[in-house]
């Protein structure tokens, strides 16, 4: 005890940084910073054990537990249906919005024509735009090509939003990505096309996997196209979410939040398990 | 592995412009089978965009490319067949040593037991016996060099490329993997173009030399040639070291002041001269030597560097002139004092007169 | 110029060739851009043209300046994105400090607690939100416990319930920009700065500071273009009380299918947007907003 008092006191004048400012001076710093970061995370983790709440209202911590909510949730047909439409056209998003924007990604960056910082521009307007717009854009071409409710529709307005966040995130790993490997590959037989599929994607296949999981959680969270563009057949589950919201506190949605952030975390491990680079750590 | 056919390399008029500057202008250079050649030259010279010609990765504006017969300037890079290292190694850190080494073997289709034998025996003529199973990450620098090569020679091209590929190294290891690649080219004897920046990895390891600045060759020529007879300038302060006097030409004379200059090798046709001597060749002397060119002249700094020592010593009309005399025991005794009066004198075959033209 | 000499004419034909080529790679992603959101997004604009009898007029931009109620909504919305990104400032900052000086291991720790809520469904959080912000909800609840407080404070469906929740939702895309430019500041600037005299305060407001500035003008314009635009939070945690330009957008054509009014509002937001966005960009580079935090 007494002597984690002094060791205590030692941190405290102790010099944090390089103009010598000791910690005790910048407590104020590690309490608020440490404050803040449990709001950042806290209020998503508390829906977890209020969806287990036997009670109509949700409360914190609850008073009985019970999977009512669950159940409720699994026994709905409607609720089932837009789960499946959601899986549905997240996971056809995530299938041509990662391609796609890997191909622009690669052609924008090898390419060195002057009109390619114009083309990445051009590739970023969806996130400049307002989602609004673009949902109420989508929502009036599709009516006129009978293309409303249905999934094609909803697949292919989702993939361009997820394309910046594909262009973005595997154009920065491209940066980063040591240009001579393609190079030597070149140089030893590969015709481009092999020499990308050989050598550049796997070295970038931890930004290309990311991307992918970005554009599935994209789709999979958006609102405000779920709302314009799906109904009728396929409703998403966004979109009934956002309904159920504006209407009252329903704790089903409390439960299918739990559901939800189970499946990013999953998802996030399986990024890092498999796409991860193979770490120099285990050298032999 | 065997000695391969090697292919000459012809360049002809290639010029290649960035927006207004020339990285290559109108270069031509004729690389002979089984030949190593050099580029050498200050970086931003163009000696790494004229290797990258050659390979396919940088497209001219224009010129003639032949490998033997063969024009190839239009040629992909991947149909090219040459063999090629970089400055990083670009050792693919996906694939173990073996699935580096034997990666163009698969890209040509070898049959698999073949391509074990090959990269076996590549390995071998680097000395990485064993080493297949292992990672990237697990080398040193040195043996990546190797792995580099190994990966090079491996499909046996006829003409192999190095992009300063020792720059990376210590120094030690450096003159150790000179002379080891030296001697493999001797074995395969591809035809084998270089690029560094080092002048001393240039004399140690090259048949000929180009002295590239500005995307222009200034001089092809063997390691002695090229020391003992500079084109110009440039060449002579690039390789070596080396210290310039200003002289005219009078009749058919070259003289400094109303000095006559006795010089071996003729002086070149140019407007402007300079007669270049290397500091280590001239010589400390208390009286003229007789057929020898003598200055009078001032030591002003005198600086000990262990193995030698230097003086800047200033002539009678003010130019400097740096020279570099071999320490030992009794040269110790007579180093000039600074301020002190001395006399230089230089050998007719040490006095190279040279275009003092453009660099 | 064009070049002349031998094989000039094909070798600059390859190398159209394949510049065409490598761009062309980058098509179908501007096809499906141009189809799906410029073209339809063209036409609204169009729209916004087209007054109720079917003609050219400019009703629809005349009636947002008369009407008293839209300019209101415009206030709210810059009065909401002002003060959104002013406290994400104020709370982003420091923290990004923090981090920024932390070893590896627990900046990495730090970085989870930052990225979690980024990768968590925007509506799951502002659900969160609503749930906790309520009336009967944990925050009033403890905060009476607590004796903060006597009565249930109204914390939600009003303007405070829409901050609360689009400072929580905003607040790692002005971490993560800052953060980087903070990472990139090497510790000799601030060595030098003490060296020549500097006190600890004014090394962090005149070297330190200044340099952080462009990550953190980078977070903050994105924080700032995303609010113009955001309709989730507001719409559940604002309850009808503060209405935004993209609300008064879904609420025309969802409630009155007055296509001419919901574009003309869509075409101001949009000019807004790009307007700073343009302006912005004059001051700083925009790559840095698409490279920062990645």
């Amino acid at each position: 005890m007494q002597a984690g008092g002094t060791e205590m006191l030692r941190w405290f004048s102790a010099p944090a940084t390089e103009t010598q400012i000791t910690h005790g001076q910048r407590l104020w710093l590690y309490v608020f910073s440490v404050v803040i970061m449990v709001l950042l995370v806290a209020p998503t983790l508390i829906v977890i054990p209020m969806s287990f709440s036997d009670s109509q209202y949700l409360e914190f911590p609850p008073e009985t537990w019970s999977l009512r909510w669950y159940r409720h949730y699994f026994g709905s047909a409607e609720w089932m249906q837009a789960t499946r439409t959601s899986f549905k056209v997240a996971v056809l998003t995530m299938l041509v919005a990662t391609p796609v924007g890997v191909l622009a990604a690669y052609g924008l960056h090898a390419s060195r024509v002057r009109l390619v910082q114009a083309a990445f521009l051009f590739l970023l307007t969806p996130m400049m735009v307002p989602v609004v717009l673009v949902a109420i854009g989508a929502f009036y071409a599709y009516a006129r090509l009978n293309m409303l409710y249905s999934l094609t529709g909803l697949v292919l307005a989702h993939t361009v939003l997820a394309l910046p966040l594909v262009v973005i995130v595997t154009g920065s790993a491209l940066k980063g990505f040591d240009t001579s490997l393609e190079v030597a590959a070149r140089s030893l037989g590969a015709p481009r096309w092999k020499a990308f599929l050989t050598i550049t994607l796997p070295q970038i296949r931890f930004a290309v996997v990311t991307s992918a999981l970005l554009a599935f959680l994209t789709s999979f969270d958006e609102v405000v196209v779920a709302m314009f563009l799906s109904g009728g057949d396929n409703p998403l589950l966004t979109r009934n979410m956002f309904n159920a919201l504006r209407d009252q506190i329903d704790p089903t949605i409390a439960a299918i939040s739990t559901l939800m952030i189970l499946l990013t975390t999953l998802m996030m491990l399986l990024v890092q398990i498999f796409g991860q680079p193979r770490k120099p750590a285990d050298k032999g | 592995m065997a000695n391969i056919a090697a292919l000459p390399i012809t360049v002809a008029n290639v010029t290649k412009t960035y927006g207004r500057v020339h990285a290559l202008d109108n270069v031509s250079l004729h690389v002979k089978s089984g030949e190593f050649l050099t580029l050498l030259g200050p970086s931003g010279s163009g000696k790494s965009t004229l290797l990258m010609v050659l390979a396919g990765f940088t497209r001219p504006d224009s010129g003639s490319l032949k490998f033997g017969d063969h024009e190839v300037i239009r040629t992909p890079p991947h149909l090219r067949d040459v063999g090629m290292t970089f400055q990083s190694y670009a050792l693919f850190p996906h694939m173990t040593v073996a699935g580096n080494v034997g990666y163009p073997l698969r890209l040509r289709k070898v049959p698999r037991t073949e391509i074990a034998d090959r990269v076996d025996r590549a390995l071998q003529t680097v000395q990485l016996d064993g080493f297949g199973d292992r990672r990237i990450d697990q080398l040193s620098g040195g043996q990546r060099q190797r792995v580099a090569v190994a990966r090079a020679i491996v499909f046996e091209p006829r003409i192999l490329l190095m992009d300063e590929p020792l720059s990376a190294l210590d120094k030690k290891l450096r003159d150790q993997m000179q002379i080891e690649l030296r001697r493999l080219h001797e074995k395969l004897g591809m035809t084998t173009v270089y690029v560094t920046h080092d002048q001393r990895e240039a004399l140690t390891m090259s048949d000929r030399i180009a002295v590239v600045n500005h995307g222009r060759i200034m001089q092809l020529a063997t390691p002695l040639d090229l020391y003992e007879h500079p084109a110009n300038r440039f060449v002579a302060d690039f390789i070596g070291e080396s210290t310039f006097l200003p002289v005219t030409r009078r009749g058919d004379r070259v003289v400094y002041g109303d000095m006559a200059l006795r010089h071996s090798r003729p002086a070149p046709d140019a407007a402007g001269l300079l007669l270049m001597m290397r500091p280590e060749r001239i010589a400390l002397t208390t009286a003229p030597v007789e057929g020898a060119n003598t200055f009078s002249a001032v030591a002003r700094e005198v600086v000990y560097q262990g193995d030698s020592y230097l003086v800047q010593a200033v002539l009678a009309d003010g130019t400097e002139i740096t020279l570099r005399r071999p320490m030992s025991g009794a040269a110790l005794a007579a180093m000039p004092a600074p301020g002190a009066p001395i006399t230089l004198s230089v050998a007719p075959e040490d006095a190279v007169i040279i275009d003092a033209g453009e660099v | 110029m064009q070049a002349k000499g031998e094989n000039a004419a094909g070798l600059r034909r390859d190398d159209r060739m394949e510049r065409l080529r490598l761009f062309g790679l980058g098509s179908p992603a501007m096809l499906l851009i141009l189809v799906v959101l410029v073209i339809p997004v063209g036409w609204l604009f169009y729209v916004s043209f087209i007054g109720a009898d079917g003609n050219f007029s400019l009703e629809n931009y005349r009636r947002m300046i008369n009407s008293r109620s839209y300019s209101r909504i415009f206030v709210t919305t810059f009065q909401v994105s002002f003060l959104t990104t002013a406290l994400c400032i104020v709370i982003g900052y420091p923290l990004a400090y923090f981090m920024a000086q932390l070893p590896p291991r627990l900046a990495s720790l730090c970085m989870l607690a930052v990225l979690l809520p980024f990768w968590t469904s925007l509506l799951v959080r502002t659900y969160a939100w609503l749930v906790l912000l309520q009336r009967q909800g944990l925050v009033n609840e403890w905060g009476m416990a607590l004796g903060l407080w006597d009565a249930p404070l109204k914390l939600v469906h009003n303007m405070t319930g829409t901050l609360v929740g689009m400072v929580h939702i905003m607040l790692p895309f002005l971490i993560l920009p800052t953060y980087g430019a903070m990472k990139a500041i090497g510790p000799d600037y601030l060595k030098a700065a003490a060296n020549l005299g500097a006190t600890p305060r004014r090394a962090f407001w005149t070297v330190f500071f200044p340099l952080s500035t462009p990550g953190l003008f980078a977070g903050a314009l994105m924080v700032f273009i995303l609010c113009l635009g955001f309709f989730v939070t507001p719409a559940v945690l604002g309850g009808g009380r503060v209405i935004l330009v993209s609300m008064q957008i879904v609420s025309n054509i969802e409630l009155f299918v007055n296509w001419g009014a919901a574009s003309a509002l869509g075409v101001v937001l949009l000019v807004l947007t790009v307007a700073i966005l343009w302006i912005a960009s004059r001051f700083l580079r925009l790559d840095h907003i698409a490279g920062g935090g990645h």
